[in-house]
């Protein structure tokens, strides 16, 4: 609390501020845009202020009411959002989770080759995947079926899942297996009394990724979809752009209301999220 | 006893049921593997098979123009976002309460879905109603320009609308790295009066060289995949002059054809199948 005036001090903050005032600004003014349109009245939202003269929420009042007719099945498809995002977390938990623990813990033969198989898949973009995807899931006969995006969100989703959890799972002590394995326990008493408890943390990472990754997506969602009545909320916005005459203070309210929940989740498990995502990107 | 040793030995040796369940419960994955990537991968291939799509390819005059814009889009976009995320990761390392708060703020891009985002900046750059030309004409009374319609406008958006996105990302994973060098080496290298300048270059890089070189190799395999960036703020268009591969490949399915979009996957393969090796090797030491 000496509270003394130093100029280097001063010098050193105001160079910080230098960088984070237009860090802030960047990352704020789209976000801050599509909210300001968001509360806005159709006349006024163009008009280029800072604050609406009359903030309203009376877009969302449209939305929720579905009085639009790009929004005239808007709680469906927010239903659709949530039914496939988790019905994708849940499998890719599973499926990930059997993988890893077969892995990592009963040292499946062959494991070091379906973790690389796995890994490849995490490798290849996602946009290149999409077109042979599309003409398989024509194949399956399962175009136009919401289990297509299911399917292809698992299959995205797991690579990434098998991954961390594997690494997770290696640095778990071998005597807890042993300790088991002499008391008599059957691989899958293993499985559900140890593993499964002891991995919580990244079983959430994991799935709150999966849960993420379905609920953002597009591409797959607009390729595999194609009913009003089938899409997610994702491919409706999208449509929205189909006309020159959209009304964009609706298109940015229905986002609003779209971009909230994964916000909400990611900040809710951001401590999981954020090791799970630096571990599982890059080991240096 | 006797009656184990007397017994004929099977011909196959039965399972552990260790090896057993280990079997069972890769299973699964296996599965949605052979189905979901090693079938449509071969049925890709298969339905570029014919030299003919490739000859057809060569001569669109868009793939070419899609096959610069790739480049450029990946050579620039994320050459820039690497520089600036070391460069922020030092920023976000201080010690300030303001900063704690800010890097919460800094990763709402990341932590929002892309489509609302990427169509708030699409309106931004609306020539008419959008907020930038409005401001524009305000202050000089003049007409803005028409930012998505000028091809080299419009690429440089969707990079940016890219970097935007995923800066925060990268920025996160090499703070982490900056976190895990030993504070000592800092504090001696201030004891024996060294520079900031000379600080990053003999200890911050040095350690963080690696880690940089594998996230920039991975962003560049990810953002091949990056579809959003571009089709959402410009459709690829004016007149199909901003296409990336990502959005090429969805053009020609939507013309009905396939075996040019599953060509022009192939083609790009003998640049990104090194880069997803090296990615393999790095990730399963």
């Amino acid at each position: 609390m000496s509270g003394r005036f130093s100029w280097k001090k001063t010098s050193a903050e105001a160079q910080l501020l230098l960088i984070g005032i237009p860090v802030f600004l960047w990352t704020m003014i789209p976000v801050y845009h599509l909210f300001l349109f968001a509360i806005s009245s159709k006349d006024s939202a163009t008009s280029g202020r800072l604050w609406p003269k009359e903030p309203t929420l009376q877009n969302f009042g449209i939305v929720f009411r579905e009085q639009h007719f790009y929004l005239n099945h808007f709680w469906l498809q927010l239903l659709n959002s949530v039914v496939i995002a988790v019905t994708v977390a849940v499998l890719t938990l599973f499926i990930a989770t059997c993988a890893a623990f077969a892995i990592s813990r009963l040292k499946l033969v062959g494991g070091r080759t379906v973790m690389n198989l796995a890994l490849f898949t995490y490798f290849i973009p996602a946009a290149f995947l999409a077109v042979p995807m599309y003409k398989t899931m024509s194949v399956y006969g399962l175009l136009n079926s919401q289990w297509a995006l299911i399917l292809a969100m698992v299959t995205i989703a797991s690579p990434y899942g098998i991954w961390v959890l594997k690494q997770a799972s290696d640095k778990l002590p071998w005597e807890l297996d042993e300790a088991a394995r002499i008391d008599g326990a059957s691989p899958l008493q293993l499985f559900r009394l140890v593993y499964v408890p002891l991995m919580m943390p990244s079983l959430v990472a994991v799935g709150t990724y999966s849960l993420l990754l379905a609920w953002n997506e597009y591409l797959y969602a607009f390729l595999l979809l194609s009913k009003d009545t089938d899409v997610t909320l994702a491919v409706a916005l999208g449509n929205f752009l189909s006309a020159d005459d959209s009304p964009w203070e609706l298109l940015m309210a229905t986002g609003f209301i779209y971009a909230l929940p994964p916000a909400a989740i990611y900040y809710a498990f951001k401590r999981y999220m954020v090791s799970g995502l630096t571990a599982g990107a890059v080991k240096s | 006893m006797s009656a184990v040793v007397a017994a004929p030995a099977p011909a196959v040796r039965p399972l552990s049921p260790w090896a057993f369940w280990g079997r069972m419960l890769v299973l699964p994955y296996l599965v949605v593997f052979l189905v979901f990537v090693l079938y449509p991968v071969f049925y890709g291939l298969w339905l570029a098979r014919h030299p003919s799509s490739y000859e057809r390819l060569f001569e669109d005059p868009i793939f070419l123009r899609t096959a610069i814009n790739t480049v450029i889009f990946i050579v620039v976009a994320i050459n820039l976002k690497m520089m600036v995320a070391l460069g922020l990761s030092g920023f976000f390392v201080q010690k300030r309460w303001w900063i704690s708060v800010l890097s919460v703020i800094f990763i709402i891009p990341w932590a929002v879905p892309s489509i609302p985002t990427i169509l708030s900046v699409r309106f931004m750059l609306n020539p008419e109603w959008g907020v930038i030309n409005s401001l524009i004409f305000r202050l000089t009374g003049l007409d803005g320009p028409n930012w998505l319609n000028d091809p080299t406008l419009a690429l440089g958006f969707s990079m940016l609308m890219h970097v935007w996105k995923s800066l925060p990302f990268w920025t996160l994973i090499l703070v982490a790295g900056r976190l895990a060098i030993p504070v000592e080496q800092y504090e001696a290298a201030s004891v024996d009066g060294a520079t900031r300048w000379q600080k990053f270059r003999f200890i911050t890089w040095p350690a963080m060289r690696s880690l940089y070189l594998t996230s920039t190799i991975l962003s560049m395999i990810w953002t091949l995949g990056d579809f959003n960036s571009v089709y959402l703020l410009t459709g690829g268009g004016p007149a199909d002059l901003t296409h990336v591969l990502a959005t090429l490949g969805i053009r020609y399915l939507r013309l009905d054809q396939v075996d040019l979009s599953m060509a022009a996957i192939v083609v790009s393969l003998p640049l990104v199948l090194p880069l997803v090796y090296f990615m393999m090797k790095r990730l399963s030491k």
